[in-house]
């Protein structure tokens, strides 16, 4: 907090956002809350989604329907158990770090060090 | 002394002045750098550490060869030990980071109460501890298979190299050792996996190539007595293949030591990163390992099937040495292979093989075989060294600094705590891993369960249901360990071998987890609601920033306001 205000407007500025912070402190304005978060629920419930069928149904509960297809050898059930559900788990992370890298700063929540860089 | 034992030993010696040097460097005088590194360790290198931290020598030496014997079945293990990192990254790890504390118990005794920390200090330390005894019994394997030392020996210079750089160096000299042991356990397994994909295919992915053999190697498994490989459900049915998967993903994502490395990422943001470095790093090995398995079995199958015994390649007269692979005296020539002496099968390969004998068995030479050695020991000490910090920060922090000490004690005080609850715990370890109590592996099932019946329901409740109390958290969590507890001793000493719906005690953790989930948040909404200043800490833990831009962040000139706009 002390390093990010270091790094940002000048005192007076600060204090004139504070002051007029304040006057609306009675009734602050808190949609934002609820929108960013909502948003990241949405987002993290469609990548469950992905994760519980690569995993669960493709590789579970219907492997062995899929295995009746074949593909470079590999029974696609089987593949998708040992193999196709790692695969997507790696890039599901990867798209909810990337995904929410824009939602922080779309909300202005997104974290900066004192050269304003992200950390 | 033989090429191997040579090469074992340059190795080792080797990765081994390496991990001490890293750990001296970085020694540390202050308890916040002892547990999580001063927060300053960098997102990819943490994610390394991750890895090794989380894949033991289980992962290493075990897995592969659990794999090629369980055919399709030894996906719960692929897809149970990878897919709790996607809860991890998505439900706990930006969560807790934005909170800020050193351990487990310390954000549940924040969140919750001073009795759901004790609680949960009490089951991170036995967690752990199950853990360690495993991994300084799979070091001192090693050590002796190698060098020639009973197990004994093994197992004390293991415990006494792994004690010198966790004290040394605490969470950062770890830290920085576990990069380099994942670098040296990476490069051990990817090399003789790549050869023997090359060999096979002419192609060195093996991840991709080893497709082309399931066709052949279905066919030799049923004629050697075996069951069709790539066949599903042939060890476990498919509700108990579907319950230990969950219950493996859960455990995964609410293990202490894993959580805990969360803790040492610079940001919210970095600790999203470090879920998804981790995750890559893991997959390397855990898509490998199939393959390593496919191609290892193919190769015994076809390599002893239908052999005289007077034949049989040299690697089998190594191993038959350690008693890790028995030939039946009456068997002429090799017409059934198994891995359970209980078979009655011409030759019997023990799983924890198939990884340390691979490159033998696919005749690559000396100094590949000392290298995956040097892996293996790699993969035991970098896990073992985190879990003695788990234990150590648990007997410190949340046992004498909050509890006995009341909040009030010296920095020096809190370091040499540390320490001594870690020599502490190498002692017992060593002790244990020398005289394995009988049910280690079944034990490692325990910890699993307990993990995800215990701490992944109340953590994802603290986060995601402000509702939530302590109360709620204390019963959810006793009942959840209660029940995946007596269902595993039912099934496994009190009434050997039963099962409710063919439910192994693998699998309960998840039902289990499903039971506190239920019990948390029934007792929560029969019982006040938690203060309202929680209820804003939460709140807050939900945004990565300490503080709110209002105007876009390509101005740096924007003013900020404290979250919330209040």
């Amino acid at each position: 907090m002390v390093a990010i205000r270091a790094a940002g407007p000048p005192a007076d500025v600060w204090e004139e956002t504070r002051v007029s912070e304040t006057d609306r402190a009675e009734e602050p304005d808190n949609s934002w809350r609820e929108e960013y978060w909502k948003r990241n629920l949405r987002l993290m419930a469609i990548l469950l989604v992905i994760w519980f069928t690569v995993s669960f149904v493709f590789g579970i509960l219907l492997v062995e329907q899929l295995n009746q297809i074949v593909i470079a050898g590999f029974p696609l059930g089987f593949w998708f158990a040992q193999q196709g559900s790692i695969y997507t788990f790696v890039v599901l992370i990867l798209v909810y770090a990337k995904r929410m890298d824009r939602l922080d700063v779309e909300y202005g929540v997104d974290e900066r060090d004192q050269n304003g860089e992200r950390p | 002394m033989s090429d191997i034992q040579l090469w074992t030993l340059v190795f080792i010696f080797l990765s081994f002045t390496v991990y001490i040097g890293i750990a001296w460097r970085s020694r540390v005088k202050e308890t916040a750098g002892f547990y999580v590194a001063g927060q300053g360790i960098p997102t990819v290198a943490n994610g390394a550490a991750v890895a090794a931290d989380w894949m033991s020598a289980a992962s290493f030496i075990s897995m592969a060869g659990l794999i090629a014997f369980l055919g399709y079945d030894g996906a719960i293990y692929l897809m149970g030990w990878t897919g709790g990192y996607v809860l991890l990254a998505l439900l706990l790890a930006p969560y807790l980071r934005k909170w800020g504390k050193f351990t487990v118990p310390e954000f549940v005794g924040d969140r919750y109460s001073e009795l759901v920390r004790t609680i949960a200090a009490g089951a991170a330390i036995l967690i752990s501890f199950t853990y360690v005894v495993g991994q300084m019994r799979g070091g001192g394997i090693v050590f002796s298979r190698f060098l020639n030392l009973p197990v004994a020996g093994g197992v004390g210079v293991a415990a006494a190299i792994i004690f010198t750089y966790a004290v040394l160096g605490g969470m950062k000299g770890i830290t920085w050792t576990q990069v380099a042991q994942y670098t040296v356990l990476i490069t051990a397994y990817l090399i003789p996996a790549a050869a023997i994909s090359q060999t096979f295919t002419d192609f060195p992915i093996p991840q991709i190539t080893f497709g082309q053999v399931l066709d052949e190697l279905n066919a030799l498994s049923i004629e050697f007595g075996l069951n069709s490989y790539t066949q599903p459900f042939t060890e476990r049915p498919q509700l108990d293949i579907f319950l230990v998967t969950l219950a493996l993903m859960l455990g995964t994502a609410g293990l202490p030591h894993v959580i805990i490395r969360f803790y040492t990422t610079k940001s919210v943001r970095g600790a999203r990163y470090s879920a998804f470095w981790a995750l890559l790093f893991i997959a390397l090995l855990y898509t490998t390992a199939p393959a390593v398995g496919a191609f290892a079995k193919f190769n015994i199958l076809e390599g002893l099937g239908g052999t005289a015994v007077e034949e049989l390649p040299e690697w089998v007269g190594n191993w038959e040495a350690t008693g890790l692979v028995t030939i039946d005296p009456e068997a002429e020539t090799i017409g059934s292979i198994s891995n359970n002496p209980a078979a009655g099968a011409d030759i019997t390969v023990d799983n924890d093989i198939l990884v340390l004998a691979n490159p033998e068995i696919a005749g690559l030479p000396a100094p590949v075989v000392g290298l995956v050695a040097a892996g293996g020991m790699a993969a035991a000490m970098s896990t073992a060294a985190g879990l003695l910090l788990v234990i150590s920060s648990s007997a410190s922090h949340d046992f004498y600094f909050r509890r006995i000490k009341k909040g009030h004690a010296t920095e020096r005080e809190k370091l040499l705590v540390g320490r001594l609850a870690m020599a502490g715990a190498v002692v017992i370890a060593v002790a244990g891993g020398i005289n394995p109590p009988a049910f280690v592996a079944q034990v490692v099932a325990f910890a699993f369960g307990l993990a995800a019946s215990s701490f992944f329901p109340i953590i994802v409740l603290g986060i995601f249901w402000k509702r939530c109390n302590a109360k709620g958290a204390a019963a959810g969590m006793v009942s959840g360990l209660t029940f995946t507890a007596v269902y595993m001793i039912w099934s496994l000493y009190v009434s050997p071998g039963s099962t409710v719906f063919g439910i192994s005690p693998e699998g309960i953790g998840a039902i289990g987890a499903l039971v506190n989930f239920a019990v948390a948040i029934s007792v929560s909404k029969a019982t006040p609601a938690p203060p309202a200043q929680l209820m804003e800490f939460i709140e807050e833990m939900r945004y990565p920033a300490t503080s709110r831009r209002i105007t876009p962040p390509s101005d740096d000139k924007a003013p900020e306001t404290e979250l919330g706009g209040a």
